[in-house]
């Protein structure tokens, strides 16, 4: 036996993680020995349902997987299917679909930032306990988060699991008047967005970057939602359609989610860091003055300063969105006219976490013959469990509790909206 | 203002869970059945259980019932009250939602800031399975009636006009 006793930890769950999920971390004195990051199940439940319904049920039924971002599951589902039948949604259609997507991102990526990830940084148990102290911070990012939800609701026709979204557009157009109406509250979460960037650049920040392999889309003239090409810092510059060509995912022995690996190279990294040091260019001139501002270099290598990176993305998200609603006429037809056929469609947009990829191979009348679901979290599962094991090793000297604390810290930073693919995260130490 | 008659108590039935979640359907099922009894005199709505959302949802509300799964161990299909008005839920029975922020953060968080309903009920669904699947499991299936019998219950008590 060596001196040091063996020593298991188990915590029920990580609290403020969405889902359900296991990190497992085994040390040998000062030395980590495995890091495993286990998520019990892909969405594979959902290929199998999806496997002969018809193309238009894909948007809905994919709205379920996640409760946090249905309107990314829908906008992959629905530019697989036109990817598929050849037809493309422009123009004013297009904006909209952008303009949900900056609805979500607000909603998303506020809810993380206020309720989950800000307590850390501040020295809180959580957001209630950060609510006792700062109510008006609190409320700032309750009315911010409202503002997203606003948008889905009204151009997803309700607030939880949209509906109003479907292969070629949308069922039904917004009239100028509701849009404008927005605008007000857009203007306020703008503003609000922006103390928001200030408030989180002056959080302490551990110095602890690493040499990612980012992945985004990206667009010649926008900041990524719905379109783009697969990029990342290490060259790859490739259409959608080839994802399954450059991305693979391998099965892994404690956990029955797959790992996704880029062939030939091995763990990358999606989300609001590689969408931000990829397409830092893209950013409105607001958003990249005020990232300027909070001490952000154009690339950002530090998991921590996520929430910057997320804090800059709502604030981008708001100036889109009233951009977008500044220049809204509506469409003649809420949707173009859809002809199905036999053919294999590629979709990926940028979820609040990151790329997400949805594939369909279709028959002629439009029925879906097999579905491919690869979520941003099971994307990053290799990555996050690499930068554990680099950053556990620093905080071994502290008790078992305060050690825990840090790696369910560090595990936020990824946002793993583990919800996508099961419940709990238990968390064990085990001091062999 | 004197001759205005009495504002009706603004009441909410929150059905909450995920239904490709198996037993996780139980709230959205019992809500969905509790709508298919009440005539107009209250709202009932499905939920996923966010918690920030959920706040918007009964800032306004005099009264809220929610129905959500829970996993405390006791047997399947058993069926909890509780007064969250009054004091904290038992966090580790909520632990089944998908999202971390759930009905037990939303409460204390609305507590903190001040929020709260006049009256948050919560029924708690003991669940068995949170696979993924669309079926109830046989015990939680019965306990549907035990659950919607007594939001009703419940609501009769709350709302004059049914009283009459």
């Amino acid at each position: 036996m060596s001196k040091q006793a063996t020593r298991t930890i188990k915590v029920d769950t990580l609290a403020r993680v969405e889902g359900e999920g296991g990190l497992y971390i085994k040390l040998k004195g000062d030395q980590v020995q495995d890091v495993k990051l286990k998520i019990y199940e892909p969405p594979r439940f959902f290929e199998a349902l999806l496997r002969g319904r018809n193309f238009a049920e894909a948007p809905d039924i994919t709205a379920r997987i996640c409760g946090i971002c249905p309107v990314a599951y829908q906008m992959s589902a629905v530019h697989a299917m036109e990817d598929a039948f050849g037809v493309k949604v422009d123009g004013q259609l297009r904006a909209l679909r952008r303009l949900l997507y900056c609805g979500e991102w607000i909603e998303s990526h506020t809810l993380h930032v206020y309720m989950l990830h800000a307590p850390d940084f501040l020295g809180y148990q959580d957001v209630i306990q950060l609510a006792k102290d700062h109510p008006a911070v609190v409320q700032r990012g309750l009315q911010l988060k409202k503002a997203g939800n606003e948008i889905v609701t009204l151009l997803g026709g309700r607030e939880i699991h949209p509906i109003n979204v479907r292969v070629g557009g949308f069922y039904k157009l917004p009239a100028r008047s509701e849009l404008a109406g927005l605008t007000e509250r857009l203007k306020w979460a703008r503003d609000a967005a922006l103390e928001t960037v200030r408030w989180v650049a002056g959080m302490p920040f551990p110095d602890f970057e690493q040499n990612y392999t980012f992945v985004a889309l990206r667009h010649p003239d926008e900041y990524p939602f719905n379109d783009g090409r697969l990029v990342s810092n290490g060259g790859l510059d490739i259409p959608i359609s080839e994802y399954d060509a450059n991305f693979a995912e391998e099965h892994v022995q404690h956990s029955n989610a797959l790992h996704s690996v880029l062939r030939q190279h091995g763990a990358y990294f999606v989300g609001p860091l590689a969408r931000y040091s990829l397409n830092f260019d893209r950013l409105s001139p607001l958003a990249q003055e005020a990232a300027r501002e909070a001490g952000l270099a154009p690339v950002c290598r530090n998991p921590f300063k996520s929430i910057i990176v997320r804090s800059v993305e709502i604030l981008y998200a708001c100036d889109e969105a009233l951009r977008i609603i500044e220049q809204y006429e509506p469409p003649e037809k809420p949707a173009i006219d859809i002809h199905p056929r036999a053919a294999t469609g590629y979709g990926c947009t940028e979820a609040p976490r990151g790329i997400l990829y949805h594939r369909y191979r279709l028959d002629e009348e439009g029925s879906i013959l097999d579905a491919k679901i690869v979520p941003p979290t099971s994307q990053n599962q290799k990555t996050i469990e690499q930068d554990l094991g680099q950053f556990v090793p620093k905080f071994l000297n502290l008790p078992e509790e305060d050690l825990l604390w840090q790696c369910e810290q560090a595990v936020r930073n990824y946002d793993p909206c583990i919800s996508c693919a099961t419940h709990f995260l238990r968390l064990e130490i085990d001091r062999g | 203002m004197g001759n205005e008659p009495p504002r009706k108590p603004n009441i909410l039935v929150i059905g909450i869970g995920n239904a490709y979640r198996s037993d996780d359907a139980a709230g959205l099922i019992a809500a969905r059945r509790v709508k298919e009894r009440v005539s107009g005199h209250c709202s009932v709505i499905e939920h996923t259980g966010e918690g920030a959302a959920l706040m918007e949802l009964w800032k306004d509300a005099d009264t809220i019932i929610v129905i959500d799964a829970v996993r405390s161990g006791a047997a399947p299909g058993t069926v909890s009250r509780f007064d969250a008005s009054l004091r904290p839920l038992p966090v580790s029975m909520f632990r089944n939602s998908t999202h971390a922020f759930s009905v037990p953060e939303a409460v204390e968080l609305s507590r903190a800031l001040k929020q709260l309903p006049r009256q948050l009920i919560v029924y708690g669904v003991e669940a068995q399975n949170f696979e993924a699947g669309t079926n109830l499991s046989p015990a939680i299936d019965f306990a549907m009636q035990t659950v919607v019998q007594r939001v009703l219950q419940e609501l009769s008590q709350n709302t004059p006009d049914s009283q009459t």
